[in-house]
Order: C-alpha cells, then sequence, then structure tokens
C-alpha cells in the first residue's frame, strides 16, 4: 500500500487497516522475540564454556602463583603483593568454608526431598525432626551462596591470569593503596552499589525465588512445618488451580481474578479522572482559595493509612456512624450491610479507595497542568475551541503522555494491592484475630481459596489469595 | 444603527458569557465545599471523638458525633506510668544547656585556630579536646538532672561517647571548615553576613541539642508506657531508615544515572522484573530470615529497620530520572580539575539535588510510619516492639473494643499531627518528585 491510499481512507478504514497490520506483524514480533531469547541463552552457555576452557589454558600457561589460586584462593595475588585483595579472596573462601561445614551442607545435601525423618511425639516429649520450611529456604540461600563463590572464584583466577600478563609485559601492579583509591574514583560504581545488591539478592530475589519454588511443592494447611514434612509435587498445584470442576479451585482463582482486575480497573482510572477532574477545577481561573481547597484533600495523604482507613471503615460498620445516622433519620429501617455483604463490601472499598486515591492523582495531576504552556490554551480558545475540546485535544493528550507509565505502573500496584482488603477483610469478621495472624498468614493460600465463593462474612476474604 | 445594534448584541453576549462563567464558578464552589467536607469529616470525628470523656462517656462507638463531656482522658491514658513530661522538660533543659555549651566551645576553638598557626595535630588536639570537654559536661548534667547511676551502665556510656565524638566530629568539622583554610564561619556571623551567620549557628545549636537528646534517651531512659515505647519504636525505626534508604537510594540512581559500567543495563532490567513481583510474595521468606538473625519479636525494631532499607535500592527511578537533568558538563568540568568521582558526587551532584533528597528523605520517612503489615509480622506477639499502627490496630481489634475507640483516636491524633505539619510542609517537593519522575519516565 502506498501512502497516498493511506491517506485517503477514513478514520474507521485507517484503524481497520491498523489493527490488520498489528495482528500481522505479532506472529513475527513474538518469533522475534523468541529468536532472541534463543540467542541469548546460547550466548550465556557459551560464555560458560569458554570460562572453562579458559581456565584449563591458564592453569597450563600459569606460573606457581597463579595455580595455587586455584585451590587456596588470593595465595596468588598475595603473592604478587597485592595484599588487600588477596586477603579479601581468603577472607571469603574461609567464610564459605565454614559457612558449608557448619551449616550449609547440612541443608544443601536435603534439598532433594525436603527432608525424611519427621517429627514425632515420644511419650511425652516432642522429637523434632526435619524442618522442609527451613530446608527450602536455607538450601536455596546456600545454593546461591555456592553461585557467588564460584563466579568469585573464577574471578579470583582471572585476576591471576591477568596479573601475570601484566608482570610479563614489564608494567607494574596496582598497589593495595591504588586499589582501594580506584574504589572512589574509577571503580565508584562498586562502591556504590555493593551494599544495595547485596541487600536485594537476600532480601528480593532469595525470597521470590523460594517462594517461585514453594509453588511445586505441597506445602499447605495439611503440611506445615515442623510438625508435617511437605515435598516436591511438580505441577500439582498449577493443574489445581486452573482446572475446574467440584473438586478443583478453577472457578474460584477465575472469580477472584476477575474481581482483581475489576479492582485494579477500577482503583486506577477512576481515582485517575477523579483526580484530574478535581485538579483542573481547583486550578480554574478565577476560583480562589486553592492553598486552602489543596491543602483539605492533602490531608489524606499525610495521615497515615492506617489511622484513616481503620476510623473510615468503622464509620462504616453495622454499629458504625453512617448507619446510626442513616437509621436515625429513618432512611433506612435496618444497617446496611457495607461489610458483611461481598456486593456491598466491593462497593465500600471501592469508595474508600477513592476517598484515598483522589488527593494523590490532584496534586500530581496540579503540577503537571502547571507545565502545559498557557499559550496553548489561549490560542485554542481563540480558534473558538470550547471547554471539552480544549481539554480533549490538549489537557488530556499531555496528561496521558507525562502520566504514562505513572499509569501502568500504578495498574499493577493496585493489582497487588493489598492495604484496603486488609482492613476490610479484618474488619469483616468479629475476632480475635491478630493473635492467630501468622498461622493464618501462613495457610492462608488454603483459607483463602476455600472460602472464595464469597458466601460468608469475610466475604473479602478471597482477595488475599494473591498475596501469596 | 448596525454598528450600535452590533455592539449591543456583543454586550449582550458578553454580559451571558460572564452569567455563564459565574454559573460555572458557583457550581465548582459548592462542589469543592461538598468535598472538602466529605474529606476532612472524618478527621473531624476523629479529634472530636479523642476528647471525649472517658470517665463518664466510657470509650466505646456511639451514636452521636459531639462529645457531650471534653477531656483529656484518653490522652493522660497514653501516659499513664510514663514519666515522659518530666523527662522530657528535664531533658530539654539539659538539652539547651548541652547545645550551648557546645556552641560557646567551637566559638572559642575557632578563635584559638584561627590566631596560631594551622597544623594538624593542634586541629585535632583543639576539636577533640573541646568535644571531649562537652561530652564530659552532658553526662554530669544528665546525671544530676535525671537521677543516672553510673553502676552498670558502661556499655551505654561507651555507646554514647562514641556517638557524641562522630557526630560532634563531623558537626565541628562542618562549622569550623571552609575550603582549606579554617573558619572563618562563626566569627563571620557577627560580622560578614550575619544572616547566614545565625542561620549556622541556630543550625548547630539545635544538631547539638538533638544529640544530647538522643545521649539522653540512651543513658536516662524515661519509664514508658506501652503507647510512649511504640511511639519511640515508631520514630527510631522512620528516623533509622529515612537515613539509610536515601543514601541506598541515591548511591544507586546515581551509579545507574552517571556512571558507565558492565552490566548497569542488566541491572536496571533485573529491577524491573523484580518490581513485578508483589512484596507480599515474600513476606513468610523474610520472617524467617529475620527469625535467623534474631531480629524478631523482641529485636523487631533493627529487623524492621532492615527489611525496610534492604531492598530500597530498587526504588531508584524518580532520583534517577532528576539526575539525569543534571548536565553532565558539570561533572565532565570537574573531572578535568581532577576529582575523583565520589567527589564530583559529594561536591556536585549533591548541592543541585537538594529536592529529590528532600523528596527521597520525605517519602523514607513515610512509609515506615505508617506500616502496618510488615511491623506486625516482625513485631508478632511481643508488645514492646510493637510500632504505634500495630498496637493501636491491636487496640480496636481486642475484645475490649468498646472501651479502646476513643483511645485508639487520642493516639491516632497524636501520630498523624507531626507527619501531617511535616507533608504539608514539604508538599512542594513531593509534587516535584512525582511529577518530575513521571516526566523523564
Amino acid at each position: 500500500m502506498v501512502d497516498l491510499d493511506y491517506l485517503k481512507m477514513s478514520k474507521p478504514q485507517k484503524f481497520i487497516h491498523n489493527l490488520g497490520k498489528f495482528f500481522m506483524s505479532l506472529p513475527g514480533r513474538i518469533g522475534g522475540g523468541f529468536v532472541k531469547l534463543g540467542r541469548s541463552i546460547g550466548g550465556f552457555f557459551k560464555g560458560i564454556a569458554l570460562a572453562i576452557a579458559d581456565l584449563f589454558t591458564t592453569f597450563k600457561n600459569g606460573d606457581w602463583k597463579t595455580r595455587l589460586s586455584y585451590l587456596v584462593m588470593g595465595s596468588g595475588s598475595m603473592a604478587r603483593g597485592q595484599w588487600g585483595r588477596g586477603l579479601l579472596f581468603f577472607l571469603f573462601q574461609t567464610v564459605f568454608n565454614l559457612y558449608m561445614v557448619n551449616f550449609g551442607m547440612a541443608y544443601l545435601s536435603k534439598l532433594g526431598t525436603l527432608g525424611t525423618v519427621a517429627t514425632e511425639k515420644v511419650g511425652r516429649k516432642t522429637v523434632y525432626g526435619d524442618n522442609s520450611f527451613l530446608i527450602l529456604l536455607y538450601g536455596v540461600l546456600t545454593l546461591f551462596f555456592v553461585l557467588a563463590f564460584i563466579y568469585t572464584w573464577y574471578m579470583n583466577i582471572k585476576q591471576n591470569r591477568i596479573a601475570q600478563q601484566i608482570e610479563a609485559s614489564g608494567r607494574k601492579l596496582k598497589s593495595t593503596k591504588e586499589d582501594l583509591q580506584s574504589l572512589a574514583d574509577s571503580q565508584f560504581h562498586k562502591t556504590l552499589l555493593a551494599l544495595p545488591t547485596l541487600g536485594v539478592f537476600v532480601f528480593t530475589i532469595l525470597p521470590i525465588f523460594f517462594m517461585i519454588l514453594v509453588a511445586f511443592t505441597n506445602f499447605d494447611y495439611n503440611h506445615q512445618p515442623p510438625a508435617k514434612l511437605f515435598t516436591w509435587v511438580g505441577f500439582e498445584n498449577f493443574k489445581t488451580l486452573l482446572s475446574s470442576g467440584s473438586a478443583s479451585y478453577g472457578d474460584t482463582f477465575r472469580q477472584v481474578l476477575f474481581w482483581t482486575l475489576v479492582w485494579a480497573f477500577f482503583a486506577t482510572f477512576l481515582n485517575y479522572f477523579l483526580g484530574m477532574f478535581v485538579a483542573i477545577m481547583i486550578n480554574k481561573k478565577g476560583i480562589k482559595l486553592k492553598k486552602v481547597w489543596r491543602t483539605i484533600l492533602v490531608m489524606t495523604i499525610a495521615i497515615p493509612q492506617f489511622v484513616s482507613l481503620l476510623y473510615v471503615s468503622k464509620m462504616f460498620a453495622a454499629d458504625g456512624l453512617i448507619n446510626t445516622y442513616l437509621m436515625k433519620w429513618h432512611w433506612i429501617s435496618q444497617p446496611i450491610p457495607f461489610w458483611t455483604d461481598p456486593g456491598w463490601a466491593r462497593f465500600t472499598i471501592i469508595l474508600i479507595n477513592i476517598w484515598i486515591g483522589i488527593p494523590y492523582l490532584m496534586l500530581i495531576a496540579t503540577g503537571i497542568l502547571m507545565n502545559i504552556p498557557a499559550d496553548l490554551y489561549e490560542s485554542a480558545r481563540i480558534d473558538g475551541a470550547n471547554a471539552m475540546q480544549m481539554y480533549g485535544k490538549i489537557t488530556l493528550p499531555y496528561m496521558l503522555f507525562v502520566t504514562g507509565p505513572y499509569l501502568l505502573t500504578s495498574f499493577t500496584g493496585n493489582i497487588n494491592n493489598f492495604r484496603p482488603h486488609g482492613f476490610a477483610d479484618h474488619l469483616a469478621v468479629p475476632h480475635d484475630r491478630f493473635r492467630h495472624q501468622l498461622q493464618d498468614r501462613r495457610r492462608h493460600r488454603h483459607h483463602g481459596v476455600r472460602g472464595a465463593g464469597c458466601d460468608q462474612p469475610g466475604g473479602l476474604q478471597p482477595d488475599t489469595v494473591r498475596e501469596e | 444603527m448596525t454598528n450600535n445594534a452590533n455592539v449591543a448584541a456583543g454586550q449582550q453576549k458578553l454580559r451571558s458569557k460572564k452569567g455563564h462563567e459565574r454559573r460555572v464558578n458557583g457550581t465548582i464552589y459548592t462542589v469543592l465545599t461538598v468535598m472538602s467536607i466529605v474529606w476532612l469529616i472524618p478527621f473531624v470525628f476523629l479529634v472530636l471523638q479523642s476528647f471525649r470523656s472517658y470517665k463518664l462517656e466510657k470509650g466505646g462507638m456511639v451514636d452521636y458525633l459531639l462529645p457531650k463531656h471534653f477531656s483529656l482522658d484518653n490522652y493522660a491514658f497514653l501516659f499513664e506510668g510514663s514519666n515522659f513530661f518530666s523527662w522530657l522538660g528535664k531533658a530539654l533543659i539539659v538539652a539547651l544547656v548541652a547545645a550551648a555549651v557546645a556552641a560557646a566551645l567551637i566559638h572559642v576553638c575557632a578563635k584559638l585556630l584561627d590566631r596560631g598557626e594551622d597544623s594538624r595535630g593542634r586541629r585535632i588536639a583543639l576539636i577533640g579536646g573541646s568535644l571531649l570537654v562537652g561530652f564530659v559536661a552532658l553526662v554530669a548534667m544528665t546525671m544530676a538532672m535525671q537521677g543516672f547511676t553510673l553502676a552498670g551502665s558502661w556499655k551505654n556510656l561507651v555507646i554514647s561517647l562514641l556517638l557524641y565524638a562522630l557526630a560532634g566530629w563531623i558537626m565541628a568539622r562542618v562549622y569550623l571548615k571552609q575550603d582549606s583554610k579554617l573558619l572563618r564561619t562563626i566569627p563571620g556571623y557577627m560580622v560578614e553576613d550575619r544572616h547566614q551567620g545565625i542561620k549556622k549557628f541556630c543550625a548547630m545549636f539545635a544538631e547539638f541539642g538533638a544529640l544530647a537528646l538522643i545521649i539522653q534517651c540512651i543513658l536516662a531512659p524515661m519509664t514508658m508506657s506501652q503507647y510512649v515505647r511504640w511511639y519511640g519504636n515508631t520514630l527510631t525505626i522512620a528516623l533509622f531508615t529515612a537515613v539509610i534508604q536515601t543514601a541506598i537510594v541515591l548511591s544507586v540512581s546515581y551509579s545507574l544515572s552517571r556512571l558507565r559500567f558492565k552490566g548497569r543495563k542488566l541491572i536496571m532490567n533485573v529491577v524491573l522484573i523484580l518490581g513485578l513481583f508483589p512484596g507480599f510474595l515474600t513476606m513468610i521468606t523474610l520472617y524467617f530470615l529475620l527469625k535467623q538473625l534474631g531480629l524478631t519479636q523482641a529485636g523487631a525494631v533493627p529487623g524492621l529497620i532492615l527489611i525496610y532499607c534492604a531492598s530500597s535500592g530498587m526504588g531508584y527511578y524518580i532520583s534517577k530520572g532528576f539526575f539525569d537533568t543534571i548536565p553532565k558538563s558539570l561533572d565532565e568540568s570537574a573531572r578535568i580539575d581532577g576529582a575523583t568521582r565520589f567527589q564530583v558526587f559529594l561536591k556536585i551532584i549533591m548541592p543541585l539535588a537538594k529536592p529529590i533528597v528532600i523528596y527521597t528523605i520525605l517519602m523514607a520517612f513515610m512509609a515506615p510510619w505508617g506500616d502496618y503489615v510488615f511491623a506486625s509480622y516482625v513485631a508478632f506477639g511481643h508488645q514492646d516492639g510493637y510500632n504505634v499502627a500495630v498496637g493501636l490496630y491491636n487496640w480496636v481489634n481486642t475484645n475490649d473494643f468498646q472501651n479502646y475507640f476513643t483511645r485508639f483516636c487520642a493516639g491516632g491524633v497524636l501520630v498523624a499531627v507531626p507527619i501531617t505539619a511535616l507533608f504539608l510542609a514539604l508538599q512542594k517537593y513531593y509534587v516535584e518528585g512525582v511529577t518530575g519522575g513521571a516526566v523523564k519516565g
């Protein structure tokens, strides 16, 4: 098709044409993605093969210092006078060895079975056997540590090879002092990123990895460590989750997923447009006391949510302020089940979320609205555009352009948002649940899914299924 | 004739336009007023309930808004069994005097250093000596006022000495030093730029006062009620988190924005993917990791600080966006002048990044201040390790709920007031941070 033909088309035709083009190109794009993925995986293995080959050649060509470092990390560097590096390598190896002997080995060796010795009761005493949970957790931790060790070991040898080359060419090696100085200069990123990376590794990557692995075990209400063991079950859980039928969770899962998406949609876009609307109202020329309106709304952001959310949800309770006043005025004869009826509860949650969310969007939108050049509106007005047109052609595109990434992140964030549901969940059931909370969480997946028919008082409970 | 008619029609149109405008504005005012009422009502109620008399009306939820009897019963309950007010009074006096002593010492130091020759040894001796004098004076005053006995507190004494030495050393360096030449600052507040000098002096005074307060907390702790303890926990967690998290976020975003190294793109991609996993996914695992480190229940406060800070490097987007806007030529010219990358970071970028630093601190402070979910896990079942959120939540959800509702309100007010004031004062930076980050994507 020539460009001219495209230009001749009417709007719907253009749309259909573009849509068709998009779907036509889809297979190619997906295929391209797979090719890329395959290439990077291939590259990864190639890199490993190269590294192994490298190890052999280095050993063959290396002097005694280099060869010694294969066994005792850092010894080569120390023998060459690079004490700082050498000591660090040596220290790392010592720590690793101590860790493996005293702690890691025991867990790593049981990782395949997740423990075989069950906890038993001998007379009155409980004899603790293996704890599958800890075996899995520390097994994974040890696995990560081993990988880190292998990498460091390889680095140690590489260091030696380079040092040997430098020595052979007659140049001088870096002294410890120069090493330290380079950490503030050419290697500054290492200084800055060392701690944050370690933190992310141990406290984000490790737990996520662990939880992914848990999805392949039968860890549930009936297999609670330390009393019971659990073990690997492959894809069993996914099957149960996705298949339909009375014995499975498929329908429930779909229901929960549907509500999650509905919730995320409302929570994101309703807030977005209402917030923008409020910001436009406040920023309109001729409106006075702009600061006062803004400050009143912003207070909701500033006040800790556990205070405001708890108080507001109490207001909606059966004996809360709203119900009592509505009854006092004889508008209703019995309390509206804001929390106890699933339909109402969803409505209430979205309502409260709007109450929480509008101020954030209002603030953001205010900042952006002020950045829109005023002459755009000026010229639009001269051309005879009305308020709606100016909104549709100037304000909205600008806002969407600037807040696009924000919208996306807040949509995914709302899919994972737990807070409003969390409070509602706990308020819905009259209880003393706090004490049991931890156990509760552990069995939440089970619990949540079981109650997900939305037919019980804690109608919102199923949503917490997402948190696992 | 037609001309006149045209003008008349135009005026008519203008008038109707004005009328239209007025109607629109009227609607907007109505909507805004209604919104303001809806948004404010919960907080007004919260405050009103918190002042309801506990003795006469009990602490439960009631079906009327205005308390029949106003009193401070609920607030008194929060501080029951704590010597908070007398402790605070004495501590403030000590802090004031200690800050005055420190200021005087720095002043004397400055004069002496200005007079004699500028040698490293002399500088260290003078500053170190005056710091020691200041510390001894602080301890003596604390002992006298708070009735503190030294027995069995050597550890605390050493900790506070180290703290005083470290913080005092940094402060002394800041106030005594200008370029490589020693001080002109403190005498400066009298002569050169009077306004600047006084401002600096006040800042120094406040910082030494705060230091003295912290040291008193270590050396002569107050007896605490439940609520005061929770509040203290929250404050400690939030302060430490704010400092550490800011340092981490800034260093990550700086290195990803300004430095070029192998694996930079990889790090950014990995963080992007990790960000898609919900935080709750990792909660149980984190609990067991912390447990292994002994940082749950009794160790909840350091444990929570660790959790809040550990992964905070992943939230680098907004400040990276800000760093990206600072012209690269600044770095380059500094590098040509022989500055190391560390110096560029500290001396060139940091002073320019003030808005984003404040934004990061504000966010890092507010998140743990109101956090309930993680705090309830880590402190699980150990009352002394609760933060205010967990404690108060616990109050409204006990079986004794009817007695604790107004107390919850009072506690909520005390938590909300300082953070609200802080946020309102700094909201400019919040908007700047959020929109700035969004614009640069």
